[in-house]
């Protein structure tokens, strides 16, 4: 879609929907790492956050990161810190921008970059290891991002 | 306030006890010629000696009961496959009542060849795994069409051919003529794939001995090819196991016996220059 195409669209949209339109993964605005404005304008769910956190399809976060306010979530990975205090350490645009894309904060990051569709190298389809028809999309929606990040804010030491 | 953060992290990723560092192992297994003395750790290869002192078997990182499965070829299930890769081998099935053993005798004349696969084909400048090895016999020796790079044929036989080698030392060249190829390897090596963005370094350079989720990572090595997988109930090959790592970057992947794998196969093989041949080994 071409980007005038989008932003025509993204006005009509606005129109249509009063409330907030969903910004898409290549309209997200990063202030030094950090996205300061909600992807959705709903205020995420925590619950749903953790759901999304632990399960392989989904974000999986625990593959790499160890989250000690969750015993109960076997196989929790240790290859990138912990996340119990993060939401003492990072504001919610911090959170939000980590979660989006982790190379805006951490430059060369392995984390994976959750709501972002270009500048891959030979993009699959999902895990099938078929190429991906045009750009993928996000591997989380606009609004699970919205979860993790409201999930991620209670976490205080 | 984020290098603050940034010096926490890192001092809890310090802080955290290895759990998960390769273990201290001996492996000598039980053949039917008796026992066989297999190096698990040596130290890497000149090329890689700023980034690791010692490469690693992916042996040493599985489970106690995993391990063991290796140390007799009666608990080994990788040892039935080339059994019947045996069969395979003296099966006259060739266009003209071929079999391997009426041209190449018994499996060990073939003995040492695995150590130093892939390698470029003096006659044809071609960079060759064993699998093309087999399948030049099996079409222009044999006249047959060529057998599956992942087919049951081609991995009993690589099976049996592997065998032969156990306990060599991996001693791939990685210059003259395989020089371009190993260039392109190691270049794949360390692109970051997929929609996960990650290379093969990143998971098993860079975070081996952590656990990504339930899986311990090891080096990635691929001496210990084919593989007995546990988990698939069945061998891998080299090519196959490249195939499900770069599927899970979300990534397209490259065909098994693709250009591409092979160059990565050389190189990923020479970064386990040094420890033993061990196929057929057992993996989780
Ligand atoms: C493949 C590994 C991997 C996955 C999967 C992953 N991360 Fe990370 N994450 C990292 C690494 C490594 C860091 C450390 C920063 C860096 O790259 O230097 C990090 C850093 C972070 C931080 C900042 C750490 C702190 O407290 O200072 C947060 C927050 C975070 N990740 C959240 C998440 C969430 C939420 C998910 C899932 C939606 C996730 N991560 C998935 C590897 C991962
Ligand atoms: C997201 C992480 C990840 C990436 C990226 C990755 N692998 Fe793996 N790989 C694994 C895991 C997990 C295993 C199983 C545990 C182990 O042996 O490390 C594995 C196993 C292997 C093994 C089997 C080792 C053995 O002894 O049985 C080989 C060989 C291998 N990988 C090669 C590669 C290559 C080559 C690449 C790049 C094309 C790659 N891997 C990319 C996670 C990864
Ligand atoms: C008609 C004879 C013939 C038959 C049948 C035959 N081969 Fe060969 N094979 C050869 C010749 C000739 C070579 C090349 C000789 C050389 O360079 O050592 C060769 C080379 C090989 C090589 C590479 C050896 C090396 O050291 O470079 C392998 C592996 C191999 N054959 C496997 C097999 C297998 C497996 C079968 C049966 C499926 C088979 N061959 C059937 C004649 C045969």
């Amino acid at each position: 879609m071409s980007r005038q195409l989008r932003l025509a669209l993204a006005m009509v949209c606005t129109i249509a929907a009063p409330a907030w339109a969903e910004t898409a993964p290549t309209d997200v605005v990063f202030d030094d790492g950090a996205v300061p404005q909600s992807l959705t304008g709903t205020p995420g769910d925590a619950d749903e956050g953790v759901r999304v956190m632990t399960t392989n399809a989904l974000g999986n976060c625990v593959a790499c990161h160890m989250i000690g306010a969750l015993p109960d979530v076997e196989f929790q990975g240790n290859i990138a810190p912990p996340l119990d205090g993060a939401g003492d350490r990072w504001s919610e645009a911090e959170l939000r921008g980590i979660v989006v894309d982790a190379k805006m904060m951490f430059p060369d990051s392995f984390m994976p970059g959750f709501y972002k569709t270009e500048g891959f190298i030979r993009p699959g389809d999902a895990y099938t290891g078929r190429a991906s028809e045009g750009a993928p999309p996000p591997v989380l929606t606009a609004q699970q991002v919205e979860d993790v990040v409201a999930y991620l804010t209670t976490l205080k030491d | 306030m984020r290098s603050l953060c940034l010096t926490i992290a890192a001092g809890l990723i310090a802080a955290a006890p290895a759990l998960a560092d390769p273990v201290d192992d001996d492996l000598v297994v039980e053949g039917d010629d008796g026992p066989v003395q297999i190096t698990t750790s040596a130290p890497a290869p000149d090329f890689l000696s700023d980034r690791m002192g010692t490469i690693y078997s992916g042996w040493l990182y599985r489970e106690d009961e995993t391990r063991d499965l290796q140390r007799d070829d009666f608990d080994n299930p990788g040892l039935l496959f080339a059994e019947r890769g045996r069969d395979r081998w003296n099966a006259e099935m060739g266009t003209n009542g071929e079999s391997c053993a009426s041209c190449h005798e018994d499996p060990d004349s073939l003995t040492g060849l695995k150590a130093q696969l892939p390698r470029v084909d003096a006659q044809t400048g071609k960079l060759m795994i064993l699998e093309d090895y087999v399948n030049a016999c099996v079409t222009e020796r044999m006249g047959l069409e060529p057998w599956g790079m992942t087919g049951n044929e081609m991995k009993d036989m690589l099976a049996l051919i592997s065998l032969q080698s156990r306990g060599m030392p991996v001693n791939v060249a990685i210059d003259g003529p395989a020089a371009p190829f190993w260039e392109q390897g190691q270049e794949m090596y360390y692109t970051r794939f997929g929609q996960l963005e990650m290379a093969c370094a990143n998971c098993h350079e860079d975070n081996q001995g952590l656990m990504i989720r339930a899986d311990h990572l090891s080096q990635g090595q691929v001496n210990g090819f084919p593989t007995y997988r546990l988990k698939d109930a069945g061998l891998v090959t080299a090519q196959q196991r490249f195939v499900g790592c770069v599927r899970d970057t979300r990534a397209e992947t490259f065909r098994p016996g693709s250009d591409e794998f092979k160059a990565l196969e050389l190189y990923v093989t020479s970064r386990g220059n040094g420890l033993s041949v061990e196929g057929v080994s057992v993996r989780h």
